[in-house]
């Protein structure tokens, strides 16, 4: 079984391992490391001991997958109302360079229901090859019918590299597959790369809200999936020149469905989907009354944005939780973000600090978000946001 | 009704900070909490048999100590605590995780729903849900907000999405994974805190599930972490002075200038 030992002999404990866990599992009675039951075999000791005092026994997974019968770049063309989502094109600016660092082919796979006139942008947008599924049962997005065809394809086209959205969608879709083919998946990255010699796939991601950075691999099992945070990666600027191919296969389609998706409603309109917004105007318990909440709204009115919230101020029913940025509500990556009387705690930043850039306005100079702002401005929310509302609104006509 | 849910320990602060000079993480040591998230699903959970009649049992993979918290959870309403703890499921990712509690929903036996949270504050994947429905071969919905009615075989639930909720019906057993907006979880009441005291948490190992080990922990892991770093936040700020009048008319120009702020 895969275990971390001490190696007593050579460890003087100096506690560097201690310091070098995430999980605190570690610790040092006596001189020596020890490690605890927390242990989750990470291996972030490992290279933290100066002494080679470590012992990683790690059981190789069986590799019973022939890797090179996996090729190309796939990533999943999520579609809402028959409209390509945002993500997509972020997918593939990202997607064309690993397939270019791969020399492999970029593909699409595309479900819907009469949807083929959006295939022509996905190949301006980078892609060589469209993977178009349609069937009338197929208009809305549904994670049994979905994942039957995805895992259909993949068997049968056999890529390496998956990328999908980390939206609700992808989110969904991708751990059923991941499932059902017994390969590797990783959530939410923010960074990726290829290793040269390996051909492995490097996918980046947060763990722990944001404070710590994990680069993960899954170097025996194919497809390499991976779900990737909206508005992050940075599209193409589409090419209707781009030549691809667009592919009808073979699939069996399930009718039969036990999930069925009866209703879909919008409540918030197209302006305030923070996941996709350029623009968020955020206000946090600095605003003082939920009344003041109104010139936040002003300003994201003016500047056509989306408003966002701190936690505190959607716990109090100031506005409703689909408006939470952070850990615990949606994680958004604006162009510009304005936190209004927002402190910047941890669980916040997780939520917003991917953003281009950020506008801080706090009366308190030490408050946490002035660290990752790109402009501050030191001072009374109340009275800078009409101020700012004004400005914009002479200068945006 | 016969509902499962999952419920994962987590680290109660993310708190993780640099040492520049040693280049270690320092981690705030705090105790160990149930994800926050996981206390929405047991809240769920309790309030379908009450309405229903029937039981919950919450079930969980990790370390000895996690038996602890479980069993605080019986004074919410929690009838039964199940915890699969073996050496062998250490360094499980979600796909490793999700395999361990299909089998430990199997040893369980009769459910009809299965509650997980909508993600874990360690690791925020999301995935362990929709993977053990996948390993189960049962339907599943993600961020459930609210279920809409529940009856013997079926559930139709509202699931949330970036611009508003889908509504959607499966069959049941089934697995569904909540957000917080679902429900306001109770306090233990004292009567449950008497009782959680005299409840035994079964603890399994693998072999007691009829798990293959060489689909547990990290053996059956697709996914390895191959780097942990601390980011650097960037702190090119710029601190605008001047009145507020004066503040919001450079902060405009700046921006105008950056051609951020073109359309309305
Ligand atoms: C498990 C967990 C998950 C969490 N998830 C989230 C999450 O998803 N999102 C989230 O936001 N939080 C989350 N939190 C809460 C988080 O820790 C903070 O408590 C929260 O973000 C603080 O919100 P705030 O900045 O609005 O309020 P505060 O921290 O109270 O900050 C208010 C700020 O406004 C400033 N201020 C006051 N008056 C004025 C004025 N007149 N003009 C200008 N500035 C003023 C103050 O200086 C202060 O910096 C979570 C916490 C936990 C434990
Ligand atoms: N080790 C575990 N034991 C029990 N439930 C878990 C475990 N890991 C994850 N879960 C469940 O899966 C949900 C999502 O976790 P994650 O996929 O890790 O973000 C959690 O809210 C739990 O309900």
């Amino acid at each position: 079984m895969s275990h971390i030992t001490i190696i007593s002999e050579k460890c003087v404990g100096c506690k560097l391992c201690v310091g070098a866990c995430p999980f605190n599992a570690i610790e040092v009675t006596e001189k020596k490391a020890k490690i605890l039951d927390d242990c989750t075999l990470c291996g972030a000791c490992v290279s933290s001991c100066k002494f080679n005092a470590i012992d990683f026994q790690k059981d190789e997974t069986d590799a019973s997958v022939d890797l090179s019968e996996y090729q190309g770049v796939w990533v999943f063309g999520e579609q809402k109302n028959n409209q390509v989502s945002q993500v997509v094109s972020e997918l593939l600016g990202e997607g064309r360079k690993l397939a270019d660092k791969l020399s492999v082919p970029l593909s699409v796979v595309l479900i819907g229901s009469e949807i083929e006139g959006q295939a022509a942008d996905l190949i301006a947008c980078g892609s060589d090859n469209v993977y178009l599924v349609e069937h009338e049962s197929l208009k809305n997005y549904n994670d049994e019918s979905y994942a039957d065809i995805f895992v259909q394809l993949v068997k049968r086209f056999k890529p390496e590299v998956i990328l999908l959205g980390a939206t609700t969608y992808g989110r969904s879709l991708a751990p059923r597959v991941a499932s059902r083919l017994n390969t590797g998946l990783t959530a939410d990255c923010t960074s990726l790369d290829i290793d040269p010699e390996t051909r492995n796939l490097l996918q980046t991601r947060p763990a722990f809200g944001g404070n710590l950075m994990a680069t993960i691999i899954c170097p025996n099992h194919r497809p390499q999936m991976s779900t990737v945070r909206p508005k992050v990666m940075k599209p193409l600027d589409p090419d209707p020149a781009r030549k691809g191919k667009i592919i009808r296969p073979d699939v069996h389609i399930p009718t039969e469905l036990s999930v069925k998706v009866i209703d879909i409603v919008q409540t918030l309109c197209e302006k305030v989907n923070l996941t996709e917004a350029d623009i968020i105007v955020s206000g946090g318990r600095g605003l003082g009354d939920p009344k003041n909440f109104v010139l936040v709204e002003e300003l994201a009115e003016v500047l056509g944005a989306a408003v966002g919230a701190s936690r505190p101020v959607v716990d109090s029913g100031w506005v409703d939780y689909s408006h939470q940025v952070g850990q615990t509500g949606k994680t958004v990556g604006p162009k510009v973000y304005f936190a209004c009387g927002i402190s910047g705690a941890v669980q916040h930043l997780a939520g917003m600090s991917s953003s281009d850039i950020v506008i801080a306005i706090n009366k308190d100079p030490s408050a946490p978000i002035f660290k990752i702002a790109t402009f501050g401005i030191i001072g009374n929310v109340i009275e800078i946001l009409p101020e700012l509302t004004k400005e914009f609104k002479a200068k945006l006509v | 009704m016969n509902v499962i849910v999952c419920v994962k320990q987590v680290p109660g602060t993310n708190e993780v900070k640099m040492n520049k000079e040693t280049n270690t993480i320092i981690r705030e040591s705090a105790e160990a909490i149930i994800n926050p998230f996981d206390e929405y699903a047991i809240e769920e959970g309790v309030r379908i048999k009450e309405n229903t009649d029937g039981s919950v049992t919450v079930l969980s993979m990790g370390i000895p100590q996690v038996a602890d918290l479980l069993r605080e959870t019986i004074a919410v309403g929690v009838d039964n605590a199940v915890l699969l703890s073996d050496k062998a499921f250490a360094g499980a990712d979600s796909l490793a995780t999700a395999y361990a509690l299909s089998m430990g929903v199997k040893k369980i036996g009769k459910y009809d729903l299965i509650i997980c949270g909508k993600q874990a504050t360690d690791g925020d994947t999301a995935q362990v849900g929709p993977s053990l429905a996948e390993k189960l071969g049962i339907p599943h919905t993600t961020y459930v907000r609210k279920i809409e009615q529940i009856t013997e075989n079926y559930i139709r639930c509202q699931r949330m999405t970036e611009d508003g909720y889908e509504v959607i019906e499966m069959p049941l057993p089934a697995v569904i994974t909540v957000v917080k907006e679902i429900n306001e979880p109770r306090l233990p009441s004292i009567k449950g805190k008497l009782k959680a005291k005299k409840t035994e948490v079964m603890v399994y190992n693998a072999d007691d599930i009829g798990a293959d080990k060489n689909l547990c922990g990290l053996k059956g892991s697709p996914t390895q972490v191959v780097k942990t770093f601390v980011p650097e936040h960037e702190i090119s700020g710029e601190i605008i002075e001047g009145t507020s009048r004066e503040q919001a008319q450079k902060l405009v120009q700046k921006l105008m200038s950056m051609q951020f702020m073109t359309c309305k």
